[in-house]
């Protein structure tokens, strides 16, 4: 029963492998890859179910007993990531099959796909804290690829940004893990936990601290939060259609998952401030709905709206409590499907109209308007409508404030609300309500018209998210409840 | 020891201040060594025999030094070698297609009014696709 917990690596892996051997037989390796993530998908759900019965699911690789082995672990808020991933990469596959231009994609395309989900689900199953940067670098290496696979002067100067910043992000970690290995000597997340635990007891937390501090700054990097966010939206809006969706669906979420992994179980209690963070999730939040707010390129606004989003999840993490972790894991869950979706609704808006600046584009609406509202419910939950996904998730953040009675944080909350429909209101009448402003523009939709069906596919699960709030807030409410108290985790690592 | 890692970061340091791109990814592998360093540090110095348990013996000699760090330096090494290998190719890469190698002219992707030869290459390649 346990061995599942392997297969969400396992079956990317192979994928991958698969995709290579079948690379010169591109409707081979397409069907190739839509199996292998259905497959993973299948293998997330059942994961989940699993999850929800047991609370955990713990293998020790290899045999070799925790904290000595390689541990890997999931708990309600892996599986729920688990599950995401699993499905925004089907859903970014399917759109990237629902094409008749079969050269559109490099034969490097699908399996660099499949090794980056397996390098994010690593990070969101692994117990071990060297795995986890391991795991990063899988991550890392295949969005490089990514980012760059068409090798046009924009991506190479994005990817520039993009690489650097994140070496740099991984050397830090690196960093952080010899100095904390110097002082706890383990790797292991639950041992460390004690250890630290133990540390706080002791009065004796300061170079525990000093590593955590490096972590978090590691991760702040990968999440894109303010002031660290610059590679973010230097490179988002510059690969195709299908990575960018795919990037702003998963990668800043890791290192959020990261961040919230380390502030509750890693290193519980006030080892990292509290304050700093709340402070940088709410600059977060502002300098990125404001940045938005300036742009006038789709994909660069989305990008910028990342990271505003990313400081609502920090600002959850950072309050701490159980209804203020659950809404931050609703968040996460919601936001990298509405995000992904929008991110592949405005590409393929934009290829439509030959532009993605929004001075030159126009009339979408009358001429497709099957994808305007698609776009709008997407916009919609973005912005927090109800009875959208987003609104479940930005109440219950603002209910968390409240309860925390952090009143200008509440306010901040709102505020970025505000002008998140701001920014998606301008889209909205620059790309689908004014007219083209070229009067001879003729528009053909006929070679991308499948692809609404994904993208309709993600628009329904953004209404059911939203609709049924209620019961899957409650399994939020159930992983923030096991954040909190780290007793439990530990418990199932060091369990022979 | 502690001196050489020091050296190493404020070198590090020092090349990913420069403006030009080779010195940018020289700094960052500079970078990872002295992290890798770092944590051969982390293992402490003092060992002085092998992590084997010597004939005749039941457990280790208290001498023995850590053998994990060693093996994430093994493993990051490994890591560093392939990113700095991309990162090589990625700035070949941006000299052949950008035509220089200076970061102070790499503003393209932030720049809001990107009117620039860029985004008509990249309009032309969003129609191809």
């Amino acid at each position: 029963m346990n061995n599942i917990l392997i297969l969400p690596l396992l079956v990317p892996l192979l994928t991958a492998a698969l995709g290579i051997l079948t690379r010169k037989k591109v409707n081979i390796q397409r069907w190739v890859s839509i199996l292998g993530m259905a497959l993973y998908l299948i293998v997330a759900i059942i994961m989940m179910g699993q999850v929800l019965e047991f609370d955990y699911i713990t293998i020790q690789a290899g045999g070799w007993q925790a904290p000595y082995g390689i541990t890997l672990i999931a708990d309600i808020l892996a599986a729920i990531m688990v599950l995401f991933v699993g499905i925004i990469s089907f859903t970014v596959i399917l759109y990237t099959l629902m094409s008749c231009n079969k050269d559109e994609f490099s034969p490097a395309f699908h399996p660099l796909v499949h090794f980056l989900v397996m390098g994010v689900s690593g990070a969101f199953l692994t117990g071990d804290i060297f795995n986890l940067y391991v795991f990063f670098e899988v991550m890392l290496m295949a969005s490089f690829a990514l980012l760059t696979l068409e090798g046009r002067a924009e991506q190479t100067e994005g990817a520039i940004k993009y690489v650097v910043l994140n070496l740099l992000s991984s050397a830090i970690f690196l960093g952080g893990l010899g100095l904390l290995y110097a002082k706890v000597g383990t790797l292991n997340m639950a041992d460390i936990s004690l250890i630290s635990q133990q540390a706080i007891a002791d009065d004796n937390i300061g170079p525990i601290r000093l590593a955590g501090l490096l972590f978090f700054i590691t991760f702040s990097i990968k999440a894109g939060m303010f002031p660290f966010f610059f590679w973010l939206p230097a490179s988002y809006h510059t690969p195709s259609v299908p990575v960018s969706a795919l990037f702003a669906g998963l990668l800043t979420k890791v290192g959020v998952y990261s961040l919230i992994r380390l502030h509750t179980v890693i290193m519980p209690g006030e080892v990292l401030g509290h304050k700093l963070i709340l402070i940088m999730g709410v600059a977060t939040m502002l300098i990125g709905v404001l940045g938005a707010a300036s742009q006038m390129h789709i994909r660069r606004i989305l990008s910028f709206h990342i990271i505003s989003q990313i400081g609502y999840i920090v600002v959850g993490i950072a309050i701490k409590t159980p209804l203020a972790l659950a809404a931050a894991i609703y968040f996460i869950g919601h936001n990298i499907i509405a995000k992904g979706n929008l991110f592949l609704v405005g590409g393929i808006a934009s290829n439509a109209v030959g532009s993605e600046k929004l001075s030159k584009i126009g009339g979408m609406w009358k001429a497709w308007p099957q994808l305007g509202i698609i776009f709008l419910i997407s916009a919609f939950s973005l912005a927090g409508l109800p009875p959208l996904s987003g609104f479940v998730a930005k109440f219950s953040m603002v209910w968390a404030t409240l309860e925390s009675q952090l009143w200008w944080v509440m306010l901040a909350v709102i505020f970025t609300g505000l002008f998140t429909l701001y920014s998606m209101v301008k889209i909205w009448n620059e790309v689908f309500w004014k007219d083209h402003p070229d009067p001879n523009w003729e528009f053909s939709k006929s070679k991308s018209s499948l692809r609404l069906f994904p993208m309709g596919l993600m628009a329904l699960i953004i209404i059911l998210l939203g609709l049924g709030g209620g019961p899957l807030f409650d399994i939020c409410l159930r992983a923030g409840e096991q954040l909190i108290d780290p007793s439990a985790y530990i418990e199932a690592v060091m369990r022979v | 020891m502690s001196l050489v890692i020091g050296v190493c970061y404020a070198a590090a340091v020092f090349l990913l201040l420069q403006k030009r791109l080779i010195q940018i990814i020289l700094g960052i592998a500079l970078l990872g060594h002295a992290t890798n360093l770092l944590i051969f540090v982390s293992a402490g110095l003092h060992g002085n025999s092998l992590p084997i348990i010597p004939a005749g013996m039941e457990v280790l000699p208290a001498t023995a030094v850590d053998p994990l760090p060693q093996a994430l330096i093994l493993t990051a090494i490994v890591i560093g070698l392939a990113l700095f290998g991309f990162s090589l190719a990625l700035a070949y890469r941006c000299v052949a297609v950008l035509g220089h190698d200076d970061i102070d002219q790499i503003t393209h992707t932030d720049s809001l009014d990107d009117s620039s030869l860029i985004d008509n290459q990249s309009i032309e390649d969003n129609i191809n696709s």
